[in-house]
């Protein structure tokens, strides 16, 4: 690690604090942002999140090394921390910090991504079932029972034998397609109930049409569980993106990811365990900031009606 | 029914001082939801309890059993409910236990929500019989169908193994004030029994009441914001508003002639069959929040009558010189200052 | 996305609203998948007819099951019914495509009973009463609508939430207002209030209806609130309706066992009251299980209850000029 990039360090560090309490002074004046940051553990799942996105960005400021660069595969390899490899080096003597930097980037983009698409879609599916119901709920609902019963690993498996290994997108777009079902029956439910109350009713009584009813007036208050699938969305996926390049069908080597990181490095796993343990704790420190961000969002949007005793 | 219970009758309940406090979210302050409450109830009589939304009526009620969450709710000390030789307030719990359901018994508003689903409604009247009384799985059961029998419900012994989906609303709360009574308590708590039932189904549950009243000879409790349900079921009205009692009286006098400005306008307030269509009297303004009662007399901002004294000094409940009748007003003691001024 | 304002007839021929044997029934549920017996219909309403001149009010009390809401609904068509039909100022409003549908729609209006789950908690009150006039494309001033309902114009920028139920049920209305409606279907709008505070929104709803010429249908459980505000009164018990007159005469002569039964168990606030109480025996049937005959007939007081009551429904037909009945000894009442 050069001074360079322990000030590039730093200074993420720096930021994402910064950030974190910027938003927490916005809390002293919206009820909303205070409700957000009740506990705890929101605001440090936050600026966990902020900090490996700003680390991400930043990567070939932050990395010392080239993440793909051998550096000496005769006297580096499996080299435990030290202050010149500050996390260890791994089975093919590359520095794991510098690969779990770039890493992020693979890791969080496609988390982020597969999630958003997965949420989406499985919304969109969601609303039209729970609104329209009948004969559409019948045959989206049926769909979606099928799609759950589809095994999701083989899937990807026959995507990628047929396309002969997947890109970036293509890998994106594939766990998206899969990932959608669970949400859309949550949001179906939600939907369901929202339809059915006086608001709503009120809004087709005003003349709304079925566009800005679902879009201005459901959707918004079936955000809780969209934004809980969501979080919980962003987990499985880079769940299962380790799981695939351990299966050795994900991102091709030797770019890097959190996921083929553990792959490469299971059967050091005894004799160097700091190339797997760093990026499952990375992946594990994801899914928990995210699960106490999206407990914050929730108590941020649903406002506890105090209804007179 | 309508005579108020002679003096000489012993007091079941006496509830003395008694303040519940809630604490809110962070900056609205504390929630003095219950602030310096007091009344007695006497053996055999129904003391009606009639307030509205955020007086501290259903609050008072559950400080009784002590059924009030512990945070964010407190009851403070200095608050006395006495029964039966004991402060509630200080009994330890296994003895609170034993009061609870069995000396005093309470109904609730919402009896789909009161009931427990998953258990027929046979069990459930059954399990206070079991807890207080230790009575065999067999006795109880014929204890409940015998419970159904007294609180009117057709063909008990089928309707012992139901489950309260099966029931409509009037024969749930029937279920409700059979489990209540199944250990003849000696009080009988009733929340806003019948605000969630249709209309003549509330005649029967109030034709019920007093007539297990009578048979059964308990004192109770009724809580509601219908002044009619209270016309017609109460021996003696306490009238709640913002936290305190601000008129206490036998039924005939308070209707005849309300002394307190509050009990004046629910009245006048209260649409009836028998007077003939007009605008209906509103008392302006609306019920302060429990954070943030009024100085002086809490009631002054929205009263007709009020004069600098009000704003400045609350005033205590006075006696107004008919018997058994007090008003916290200030009218009370400067009758001529009854001139509305909006 | 302007509408063009629908212009009421100068010189309406009829009543402004006209409901002729309305009829909405509910499938009754199948078992196993859809493809066994189908369980009873629940007819939650099963004929009702009746009309409401230009300004006037008619308040349609009854229980549960009695189908008000539901004829309230259905009549907006916010429900589609199953079969009847209503005519608003000389519209068939069952038989409009939703091209027209929408465009009617600013003419009739509905208030609603829950004031906690009639507004949408996301949106601010200022945009819950912009959305209309943003819908039909008019140019109505929020802060005026606010002072309609006797809002201050601070409350434009609070969410639900910070709002009393008084409070949000004013908002209700005067997002009901501002597409300037003629007719107003209000289902309950008192009912979950308290005391004082319904007697303001009742005094509320008088008033506009001076000022705006408004015609209401007052949907109650209550007889002493519709009493206040009504000039015509419909009784309904499940699913039809079982007397109708001038307010006045029902009040004064009630011809129906039920509405002389509903008018002694109101409780009124005055001790002496109670004692001529007619308290009826038996639950309220359920609309999917009606008795035959008269539906009344299994928990009647009347003293002239007969065979024929147990057989012979009885239609509802009038007793005298402008009240209706439907009872075999509607001349003989209790």
């Amino acid at each position: 690690m050069t001074l360079g990039t322990w000030l590039a360090l730093a200074l993420a560090v720096v930021l994402a604090a910064e950030c974190v309490r910027a938003l927490r002074q916005r809390g002293l004046r919206q009820e909303r942002w205070r409700r957000f940051f009740r506990h705890r553990t929101t605001s440090w799942g936050l600026g966990i999140l902020v900090f490996l996105a700003l680390v991400a960005v930043a990567a070939p400021l932050i990395a010392p090394f080239d993440p793909n660069r051998q550096l000496d595969i005769v006297y580096l390899k499996n080299h435990p921390p030290s202050w010149t490899f500050l996390l260890g080096t791994d089975v093919l003597s590359r520095d794991v910090w510098s690969r779990a930097v770039y890493g992020a980037r693979v890791s969080l983009g496609i988390g982020a991504l597969g999630a958003l698409m997965a949420v989406s879609l499985g919304t969109l599916v969601g609303a039209i079932a729970g609104y329209y119901q009948r004969w559409v709920d019948a045959v989206l609902m049926r769909g979606v029972d099928v799609g759950l019963a589809l095994p999701r690993i083989f899937i990807l498996l026959m995507a990628v034998a047929l396309w002969d290994g997947l890109p970036f997108a293509a890998l994106v777009i594939a766990i998206g397609l899969t990932s959608w079902f669970g949400t859309s029956r949550l949001v179906r439910a939600e939907v369901m109930s929202l339809r059915e109350q006086d608001f709503v009713v009120a809004a087709r009584a005003l003349g709304a049409q079925t566009g800005r009813i679902i879009f201005r007036h459901v959707l918004p208050n079936a955000a809780a569980p969209i934004i809980v699938s969501a979080a919980l969305g962003v987990g499985n996926v880079l769940l299962l993106e380790a799981s695939l390049s351990f299966l050795g069908i994900g991102i091709k080597p030797p770019d890097p990811t959190w996921g083929n990181m553990i792959a490469d490095n299971a059967p050091s796993i005894y004799t160097a365990p700091w190339s797997t343990v760093v990026p499952g704790l990375a992946i594990s420190l994801v899914v928990m900031s995210l699960n106490a961000v999206a407990d914050g969002v929730q108590d941020a949007l649903d406002p506890r009606e105090r209804e007179p005793a | 029914m309508t005579t108020p219970p002679a003096p000489n009758g012993a007091v079941l309940l006496r509830v003395r001082d008694l303040k519940t406090y809630f604490v809110t979210e962070q900056g609205k302050g504390t929630a003095r939801a219950v602030d310096d409450v007091s009344f007695d109830l006497y053996a055999g009589e129904t003391l009606g309890i009639v307030g509205e939304s955020g007086c501290g009526k259903t609050v008072t009620s559950l400080s009784i059993l002590r059924l009030i969450p512990e945070p964010p709710g407190h009851i403070l000390p200095g608050s006395l409910i006495e029964f039966d030789g004991n402060n509630l307030l200080a009994l330890p719990l296994p003895q609170l236990r034993a009061v609870r359901g069995n000396q005093i018994a309470m109904i609730f508003q919402e009896p789909m929500t009161s009931l427990n689903p998953v258990f027929t409604v046979g069990d459930q009247i059954a399990e206070a019989a079991i807890i207080h009384q230790h009575l065999s799985r067999g006795a109880a059961r014929a204890r409940a169908i015998e419970m159904l029998r007294l609180v009117g419900i057709p063909d008990p012994d089928e309707r012992v193994d139901h489950y309260p989906h099966q029931l409509s609303g009037g024969m749930r709360q029937r279920v409700m004030i059979a489990m209540a009574l199944v250990c003849h308590p000696k009080v009988l708590i009733a929340d806003e029994p019948t605000t969630a039932l249709d209309v003549t189904i509330q005649a029967q549950i109030l034709e019920l009441l007093d007539r297990l009243q009578r048979e059964l000879g308990m004192a109770v409790l009724l809580i509601t914001h219908d002044l009619g349900v209270v016309a017609g079921h109460a021996d003696r009205v306490v009238v709640m508003y913002a936290g305190r009692v601000v008129e206490t009286a036998p039924t005939d006098a308070l209707f005849a002639r309300p002394m307190h400005p509050y009990t004046e306008g629910l009245l006048a307030a209260v649409p009836r069959i028998d007077a003939p269509r007009s605008r209906l009297h509103a008392i302006p303004g609306q019920v302060p929040a429990a954070t943030a009662w009024p100085t002086g007399c809490r009631f002054h901002p929205r009263c007709p009558y009020a004069w600098e004294k009000c704003a400045a000094q609350e005033p205590p409940l006075l006696e107004t010189g008919v018997a058994g009748h007090t008003a916290r007003c200030w009218l009370v003691t400067e009758p001529e200052r009854r001139q509305a001024k909006r | 996305m302007t509408t063009p304002t629908p212009v009421p007839s100068p010189q309406p021929l009829g009543p402004l609203v006209e409901v002729r044997d309305l009829v909405k029934h509910y499938a009754g549920e199948r078992r196993w998948f859809g493809l066994g017996r189908a369980q009873a219909d629940v007819r939650a309403v099963d004929g009702v007819s009746f009309a409401i001149s230009g300004g006037k009010t008619l308040g349609l009390v009854g229980e549960s099951g009695s189908g008000k809401t539901t004829v309230g609904r259905t009549m907006l068509r916010l429900q589609e019914p199953t079969s009847g039909s209503m005519l608003f100022d000389g519209n068939e409003v069952f038989a409009l495509d939703s091209g027209a549908l929408r465009a009617l729609r600013r003419r009739m209006q509905i208030v609603f009973q829950d004031p906690y789950s009639s507004l949408n908690p996301r949106m601010t009150v200022e945009e819950t009463l912009r959305e209309p006039l943003e819908i039909h494309g008019l140019n109505g001033a929020v802060p005026a609508l606010l002072d309609e309902v006797g809002l201050d114009a601070a409350f434009a920028k609070r969410y639900p939430h910070e709002l009393s139920g008084g409070q949000r049920q004013r908002v209700g209305i005067a997002r009901a207002l501002s597409v300037e409606p003629q007719f107003i279907v209000c289902d309950e709008p008192v009912s979950a209030l308290d005391v004082s505070v319904q007697a303001q929104v009742l005094n509320l709803l008088a008033d506009l209806q001076t000022k705006r010429r408004l015609t209401y249908l007052f949907i109650a459980h209550d007889l002493a609130v519709v009493r206040h505000i009504a000039d015509d009164v419909a009784v309904m018990y499940l699913g039809k309706i079982v007397e109708r007159a001038p307010a006045a005469e029902i009040y004064a002569q009630p011809r129906h066992p039920y509405t002389t039964a509903l008018l002694s168990a109101v409780p009124a606030p005055h001790p002496r009251a109670s004692k001529q109480r007619i308290v009826l025996s038996g639950d309220i049937p359920s609309p999917a299980h009606p008795p035959s005959g008269c539906p009344f007939h299994p928990r009647c007081p009347h003293p002239k209850k007969s065979e024929r009551c147990r057989t012979d429904p009885p239609p509802l037909r009038p007793i005298t000029p402008g009240h209706l009945a439907a009872c075999h000894y509607a001349e003989d009442p209790m």
